[in-house]
C-alpha cells in the first residue's frame, strides 16, 4: 500500500524513544477472541511493550481488533490465579473460601480421584470445555479416559451453523468456509455475525466496499456491520428461514437456478421413493447394489446416481419395476416451496420484510449469478478424470453465525440459507462460498458418537460424531439417554457438539444419572455461560440427604478469578495466551484461508509470574500418570514428556499429527510426514504459523475437484477422493422423521412428544418453523423479542474484564425501537421490569432507531459479579450492568407436559436456544433503579494483589519530546 | 509537510481498535504513561487519545448509524497552542503536528476547554494534558521497517479506514482521497482549519434485478434438459 509519496522523510534531532537493544519481538497467535489472529509481540524485561498484527500471517495480514490490541492489560490482570487452590474445609461451595495448595498436591488429588472413577464407572466424569480451541487434544483425552461425558462449548455456541453445512455440502460458514471476498458482488450477512470472526469479516468489507459489491445485512438490530451495509433488512427475530426459503420460491417461479450445478454436484436429481404411510418413504430408491438411482434421459432406464457421464432427469416422477412410484428430490423441492406459504407476500407478514424487497433481493442475487458470471480460466480435472478449461464463479456469497444458531430453527434455516446458495451455484466457486481446507468432508463427515465404555478402557471412537440414522444414538435398549447431556438422545438426535448447557442441569437431577466429578476449563458456568445463572448457582450448591453435594467434586481450569472459581473444589490457575504453548490444529479447526492449508501455534514471549501450570500440561501430565495407552509406551512408562514433546512426536495415523507443517526429519515435508523433532523451533522460525498454498488447480470446486480431493485425501482430511456430494435432500434426517412416524427399521421412540418433534422437525427439506419457546408461551403476554450480542470489543473475549475495554462499556442497558417504547410511555434511560417465562429482571432502557419493533435486545456478558475479575463492589458491571441469563431457562417453558423436561434448544442438534426468548415490559416504580437481581461480592483469591485505584502502564520510562527553545520564543509565528 | 490523517465513514464499523492501539503504543509512547482512575472500581475513566463516538442521526425511517473516530485534527489554526500559558502546547513547524511538552504542561486545561473537538484529556495521575501526537515516536523511527512508520491506530484499522500522510503532497494517498472521495473536515465554519478530514459515505451500488418473463405455478413447468452429470 505504500507509494513512494507516502513514506514521510525521516527526521534528525529526535531523541531515542525506544530503547531497541533491549527489546525484543516474538510472534505467536492472539487469543484474546477466537478470531486467531497472528501477533507480534515486542518485549523488554519481561514486559509487554506492543502487540501489533503480523502482516504476514493469513488471517489478520496486519491487522487487530481492539481486543488483540488490549491484550496488555489481560497480560497484567490483578485477577491472575498466582497458585492451585482447595475450598477450605468446612466452607461452603461458593462462599470462596480457599487455601493454595501445591502442584504436586494438587495433581495428586487429581490424580487419586480420576484414577478411581476411571477404573470403577468412567462415566462418572464429565469433561467440558468453553471458549478453547484444543478439542483435539481434549476430545482424544476423554477418549483415553473412556467417557463419554465430554464436550467443548459449540452445543450452546454455533453447533447449528456446523451441523447445518456439515450435513448439507461438507463444510459450512467461519472455520469451514468463508465468502469470496476478492471476487463476490453481492453479499448477504444474516444476524449477529461479530462472533465468528473479527479480523477477516472487515477486511472482507472493506473489499467489497472498495469494488463497489453489494453488501445487505440482514438483522433486527443495527449496529457495527449493518451500519456501514448498503441495506439493513431488520427482520423479525428467529424468521430467517421465511425470507430465505420466499427468496428460493421466487427463483423457482421464474426458474432460476443453476441447473448444471444442481446436476453434476447434488443430489436433486437423485429418485426418492414416494409412498407416505409406508417404510421407506423418503428414502433414496437403490439398485441391487445399494446406489442410488437416477432415470437417465438419454439412455432411458434407471442409473446409479454417482456415475460420471450419465444425464440425469432433474424432475419427474417415475415409477420403479417393482411398481414403487418415486420422484427426485428437485421435484419434491419444487413442490414444496413453489407452495404460496413461501410466497412473499405470505411470508412478508411472518418475517416483517416486505414483499417487494424480497421479490427485490431475489432477483437481484439471480441477476448477479447468472448475469455477472465471472470466469477463472485455470484448467482443472474433476472429480472422474475429465479436464475442465475454466472455473465458472457467480459472485453471490453469504455469512451467518450466531444470530441464526441461537434459535431452536437454526438447523432447517442455516440449511435453507445454504439451499439458496446452492441452487445459484454459489458453492466453492469464484466469488461464491468458499470451503478452507481441511474442509470440504464427505457428508457428513463419517465419525460415530462413542456409546459403549468400560472401566480403564479407551473408547473405540470419539465422544462426539454425525450421526446418520437412528442407529447411531447413545441410547440404552430402553431409548434413555447414555450421556449426561443427553446428546445424541431422542431429545437432539443430532447433537453433534453435545450439551454443555444440560450438563449442570441434568447432573444435580441426576436425570439421566448422578455423576462423581464435574471437570471445567474455561467455561463460566457459574455466570454468563449458563443459561438461567441464578438457579444455576443454586443447583451447584445443592446437597444431597447426607450433605454431600449433589455434584460431589467441581474442578476447574482458569487463568482468572472467574465467577466459575468460587463455585468450584479445586482450581488449577491456567497460564495466559502470551504464556504458553499451544497448537490451533490441523486435526481441529485450523486457521486455513480457502486458497492454502495452514495451521498456527502460540509459543510464549513472556514468562509466568506465578505458580500455574497450562491446560495442555496438566492433560499431557494427567493422561501420563494415568497410563492412558495413547500416552504410554509399550512397556509401560510415559510417553511424552509434556505438552512439546506430546505434539512433536504424537501421530494419528503414520506422518499425520497435531501440527501438519514443517513435518519429516528434516522439516521439508507438509501435511503429511514422520515428526520433525525441531518443528517447534520451525514454527518459531516462520512466525508461528505455517500456510501451504493450493495450487490454481485445486481452489476451486474442490468437492469435485480431483487434484485437491487427492490431496486432501493424503493429508488425512478425506477418507476418500470419491465426490463429495451436496446434500439439498437429507436422507439422514428423514430416518429419523420415518422412527417418529413408527415406520423406520431399527431403534424408535416410544414417548409420543419424541414421535411428534420428529415427526414435526426433521424435515428432509430445508424449513421453517416456528420457535419452540413461541410456540409454548402465550405470544400476546410476551409480546417482544430478546435478544443479544457482545460489543465488537469484546465478542469472544471471555476474561480478565480488561481494564482498557471496560471503559468503553460497563454497563449495558436495555436497548429498544424509540417508537416502540414511546407508544407504551417508556422513556429513555428509565428503568423496566423484564418478564419471561422463567423469571425477572430490573434493567434500564435506552430508546433507539436500528431496531426492529417487535425486539428488544441487550450487550451480552458485560454484567460480572463484585469480586470477580478482580473488580470492585462497586463496579458498574455489578451495580448496573445485567444479564439476560436469568430470563432464558435450559428447559422449554413449562407446561405440565412430557416436554417440560426437554432442553430449550434446537431440537435436531441441541443448540441453546438463547434467542427464541421472549418478553414483556412494565415501568418500575418510582425510586425502583439499579439492577436486579443483584448478587453478594465473590471474595478475591488468597494471596489476590489489590485491584490498583490508578493504572498508569508503561513498560519503560516515557522519553518526553520537549519543544524547542527556537520555537517557545516565536511562539510558533512563522 | 501537513501531517495528519483521513478516516473512512463509509467503512468504519466502530470496532475501537484503533483507540486500543493507541492507548496501547502512546501509554509506554512519548506522551504516556496514558493513566486509568479507577480501572477495576465504578466508572473507570481513563486518558485516551482516541475515541470513537456512534450516533443515529435522524429518525425512522430515514436514521442512519454513523461511527465516529475522533482525535486530535491537527489544526492549523490551533487554538489549544495559542490559549497555553506555559507555552507547553505547540505545533511543530516542519510537519504541522500539535504537541504537548510533558515538562511545561501545568494542567491547566484551557487547551481543552479551547478545542472544539474534544481532542484533549488530562491524565488523572500524571496531571498533563495528553494528546494525539500522531505517533511521532514511529513515523519517523529508521529502526522500525518502513511499513510500520505510521500511527499505530493506521497500522491496526481491521477495515483500513485510517489513512495516514502529507496534506501538503498532491500526490499523497491521503490528498488524492480526499479529492476523489470529497472529504470533508469537521466544523469547518468554526475556522480553526483542521487537517484531519472525514471520507464521507459513498452512494450505494445500484443492482440489475433479473428480467423475468414467464412465471411457473407448478412442477410441470419445467421440462429436463440433457445435462451430463
Amino acid at each position: 500500500m505504500t507509494s513512494q509519496a507516502n513514506v514521510i522523510p525521516v527526521q534528525s534531532g529526535l531523541p531515542e524513544f525506544e530503547d531497541r537493544d533491549n527489546q525484543e519481538t516474538k510472534y505467536t497467535t492472539c487469543y484474546m477472541c477466537a478470531c486467531r489472529c497472528g501477533i507480534k509481540v515486542t518485549v523488554e524485561d519481561n514486559k509487554v511493550r506492543f502487540i501489533q498484527g503480523n502482516p504476514n500471517h493469513p488471517i489478520n495480514k496486519g491487522v487487530l481488533c481492539a481486543k488483540g490490541n488490549s491484550g496488555i492489560m489481560k497480560q497484567y490482570s490483578p485477577a491472575k490465579l498466582s497458585s492451585p487452590l482447595l475450598r477450605k474445609p468446612g466452607t461452603e461451595r461458593g462462599a470462596g473460601e480457599f487455601e493454595e495448595i501445591s502442584w504436586d498436591q494438587a495433581l495428586d488429588m487429581l490424580e487419586k480421584r480420576l484414577s478411581h472413577i476411571r477404573a470403577t464407572d468412567p462415566k462418572k466424569l464429565a469433561y467440558f470445555t468453553g471458549r478453547d480451541q484444543m478439542q483435539a487434544l481434549t476430545g482424544m483425552w476423554a477418549s483415553q479416559f473412556g467417557t463419554i461425558n465430554w464436550a467443548a462449548h459449540g452445543g450452546f455456541c454455533s453447533v447449528n451453523m456446523a451441523a447445518g453445512g456439515l450435513y448439507t455440502m461438507g463444510h459450512a460458514f467461519w472455520e469451514f468456509g468463508d465468502p469470496d471476498w476478492d471476487n463476490t458482488k453481492y453479499f448477504m450477512m444474516w444476524g449477529v455475525a461479530e462472533d465468528h470472526s473479527s479480523n477477516p469479516i472487515k477486511l472482507g468489507l472493506k473489499k467489497l466496499k472498495e469494488r463497489g459489491a453489494k453488501f445487505v445485512a440482514v438483522n433486527p438490530v443495527r449496529t457495527g456491520y449493518q451500519a456501514i451495509a448498503d441495506e439493513w433488512v431488520a427482520i423479525r427475530p428467529g424468521t430467517d428461514a421465511v425470507l430465505a426459503l420466499s427468496m428460493v420460491h421466487v427463483l423457482l417461479k421464474n426458474k432460476l437456478v443453476d441447473e448444471e450445478f444442481l446436476i453434476r454436484y447434488t443430489n436433486s436429481p437423485q429418485l426418492v421413493v414416494n409412498t407416505p404411510g409406508q417404510k421407506g418413504d423418503g428414502l433414496f430408491y437403490r439398485g441391487e447394489s445399494g446406489e442410488i438411482q437416477v432415470w437417465d434421459l438419454v439412455k432411458e432406464e434407471y442409473v446409479d446416481a454417482n456415475l460420471p457421464d450419465i444425464n440425469p432427469a432433474l424432475f419427474g416422477e417415475f415409477t420403479m419395476p417393482d411398481g414403487t412410484p418415486v420422484r427426485t428430490a428437485m421435484t419434491i423441492m419444487i413442490d414444496k416451496y413453489m407452495d404460496e406459504q413461501y410466497a412473499p407476500e405470505n411470508a412478508a407478514k411472518e418475517c416483517g420484510v416486505s414483499a417487494e424487497d424480497i421479490e427485490r433481493m431475489a432477483l437481484e442475487m439471480a441477476h448477479v449469478a447468472f448475469k455477472e458470471t465471472i470466469t477463472i480460466d485455470v484448467e482443472w480435472t474433476d472429480w472422474a478424470g475429465r479436464k475442465q478449461d475454466k472455473f465458472i464463479g457467480r459472485p453471490v456469497s453469504m455469512h451467518a453465525m450466531r444470530g441464526i444458531s441461537a434459535h431452536s430453527n437454526g438447523f432447517q434455516t442455516c440449511r435453507a440459507i445454504h439451499l439458496l446458495q446452492v441452487l445459484l451455484g454459489t458453492i466453492d466457486c469464484p466469488g461464491g462460498h468458499l470451503a478452507k481446507p481441511p474442509f470440504p468432508k464427505h457428508v457428513p463427515p463419517g465419525i460415530k458418537p462413542a456409546k459403549e465404555m468400560a472401566p480403564n478402557t479407551p473408547l473405540k471412537s470419539p465422544p462426539l460424531g454425525f450421526p446418520t440414522c437412528p442407529e447411531d444414538l447413545a441410547i440404552d435398549a430402553d431409548g434413555n439417554p447414555l450421556r449426561i447431556d443427553k446428546a445424541y438422545s431422542w431429545d437432539a438426535p443430532v447433537s453433534c457438539h453435545g450439551l454443555m448447557h444440560m450438563v449442570i442441569s441434568n447432573a444435580v437431577k441426576g436425570d439421566p444419572y448422578e455423576i462423581d466429578t464435574l471437570m471445567l476449563f474455561m467455561a463460566n458456568m457459574a455466570w454468563n455461560s449458563s443459561m438461567n445463572t441464578a438457579q444455576t448457582m443454586d443447583m451447584l450448591c445443592e446437597k444431597k440427604e447426607d450433605g454431600e453435594y449433589k455434584i460431589p467434586f467441581i474442578v476447574c481450569s482458569d487463568a482468572f478469578n472467574s465467577e466459575m472459581v468460587a463455585y468450584s473444589d479445586l482450581v488449577l490457575p491456567d497460564t495466559t495466551y502470551l504464556e504458553r504453548y499451544d497448537t490451533i490444529s490441523m486435526l481441529d479447526r485450523p486457521i486455513s484461508e480457502p486458497h492454502a492449508a495452514c495451521d498456527s501455534v502460540r509459543i510464549p514471549v513472556v514468562q509466568p509470574d506465578r505458580n500455574v501450570m497450562s491446560w495442555q500440561e496438566v492433560m499431557v501430565e494427567m493422561a501420563g500418570r494415568l497410563g492412558f495407552p495413547a500416552f504410554s509406551k509399550p512397556e509401560g512408562g510415559r510417553k511424552y514428556e509434556g505438552y512439546k514433546d506430546f505434539i512433536v512426536n504424537f501421530e494419528k495415523e503414520p506422518g499425520i499429527g497435531f501440527l501438519a507443517g514443517y513435518r519429516g526429519k528434516d522439516g521439508d515435508k507438509s501435511l503429511r510426514g514422520e515428526p520433525n523433532p525441531r518443528q517447534w523451533e520451525a514454527y518459531e522460525e516462520n512466525e508461528g504459523f505455517f500456510e501451504m498454498h493450493l495450487e490454481p488447480n485445486q481452489r476451486y470446486m474442490r468437492h469435485a475437484n480431483k487434484d485437491y480431493l487427492e490431496l486432501a485425501k493424503e493429508a488425512a482430511w478425506v477418507g476418500s477422493t470419491n465426490q463429495i456430494v451436496i446434500e439439498l435432500y437429507s436422507e439422514k434426517i428423514q430416518t429419523f422423521r420415518l422412527a417418529g412416524q413408527g415406520l423406520y427399521d431399527g431403534p424408535m421412540p416410544t414417548e409420543e412428544h419424541h414421535k411428534e418433534r420428529l415427526v414435526k422437525y426433521f424435515d428432509p427439506l430445508p424449513t421453517y418453523y416456528m420457535p419452540l419457546e413461541e410456540q409454548r408461551i402465550d405470544r400476546e403476554e410476551y409480546p417482544f423479542h430478546a435478544v443479544n450480542q457482545r460489543p465488537m470489543f469484546m465478542y469472544h473475549s471471555w476474561d480478565s474484564q480488561n481494564a482498557w475495554l471496560r471503559q468503553i462499556m460497563s454497563q449495558n442497558y436495555l436497548f429498544m425501537n424509540r417508537v416502540a417504547a414511546e407508544k407504551m410511555g417508556i422513556d429513555d434511560l428509565s428503568w423496566v421490569w423484564v418478564e419471561s417465562h422463567n423469571g425477572k429482571i430490573r434493567v434500564q432502557i435506552k430508546h433507539m432507531e436500528g431496531t426492529n419493533e417487535q425486539t428488544v435486545w441487550t450487550w451480552n456478558a458485560i454484567a460480572k459479579r463484585g469480586g470477580a475479575w478482580g473488580l470492585s463492589d462497586d463496579a458498574n458491571e455489578a451495580t448496573d450492568a445485567f444479564l439476560m441469563n436469568h430470563l432464558i431457562s435450559e428447559l422449554l417453558p413449562q407446561k405440565g407436559d412430557n416436554e417440560d423436561r426437554v432442553t430449550n434448544s434446537d431440537p435436531i442438534t441441541g443448540q441453546a436456544a438463547w434467542y427464541d426468548l421472549r418478553v414483556k415490559i412494565t415501568p418500575a416504580a418510582p425510586g425502583e433503579t439499579g439492577a436486579w437481581p443483584s448478587f453478594s461480592a465473590l471474595k478475591s483469591q488468597p494471596n489476590a494483589k489489590p485491584s490498583p485505584d490508578m493504572l498508569s502502564y508503561t513498560s519503560h520510562e516515557n522519553v518526553n519530546l520537549n519543544r524547542p527553545m527556537s520555537d517557545i520564543l516565536t511562539r510558533g509565528e512563522k | 509537510m501537513k501531517l495528519g490523517l483521513v478516516v473512512d465513514l463509509d467503512t468504519c464499523v466502530g470496532c475501537h481498535g484503533c483507540a486500543t492501539a493507541c492507548k496501547q503504543w502512546n501509554t509506554s509512547g512519548t506522551i504516556g504513561p496514558l493513566s486509568d482512575e479507577n480501572p477495576y472500581g465504578k466508572d473507570p475513566n481513563g486518558a485516551w487519545l482516541n475515541r470513537i463516538r456512534t450516533y443515529e442521526v435522524d429518525d425512522t425511517p430515514n436514521s442512519k448509524t454513523v461511527n465516529m473516530p475522533m482525535s486530535c485534527m491537527h489544526c492549523d489554526n490551533a487554538a489549544c497552542v495559542t490559549v497555553c500559558p506555559t507555552g507547553a502546547s505547540y505545533k511543530r513547524e516542519e510537519d504541522g503536528i500539535v504537541l504537548v511538552d510533558q515538562d511545561k504542561c501545568m494542567g491547566c486545561n484551557l487547551c481543552s476547554w479551547a478545542c472544539p473537538y474534544g481532542a484533549r484529556e488530562l491524565d488523572p495521575q500524571e496531571g498533563t494534558m495528553k494528546k494525539c501526537t500522531l505517533c511521532v515516536d514511529r513515523i519517523y523511527d529508521e529502526k522500525l521497517p518502513e511499513d510500520e512508520r505510521k500511527p499505530a491506530c493506521v497500522m491496526t484499522c481491521p477495515t483500513k479506514s485510517r489513512v495516514f500522510g502529507d496534506f501538503d503532497d498532491p500526490n499523497s494517498e491521503v490528498s488524492q482521497l480526499v479529492r476523489d472521495r470529497a472529504g470533508k473536515q469537521l466544523m469547518p465554519e468554526l475556522g480553526y482549519e483542521p487537517v484531519n478530514t472525514y471520507l464521507p459515505p459513498r452512494n450505494k451500488p445500484v443492482v440489475e434485478m433479473y428480467e423475468t418473463t414467464s412465471l411457473k405455478d407448478t412442477v410441470k413447468g419445467w421440462v429436463n434438459k440433457v445435462i451430463a452429470r
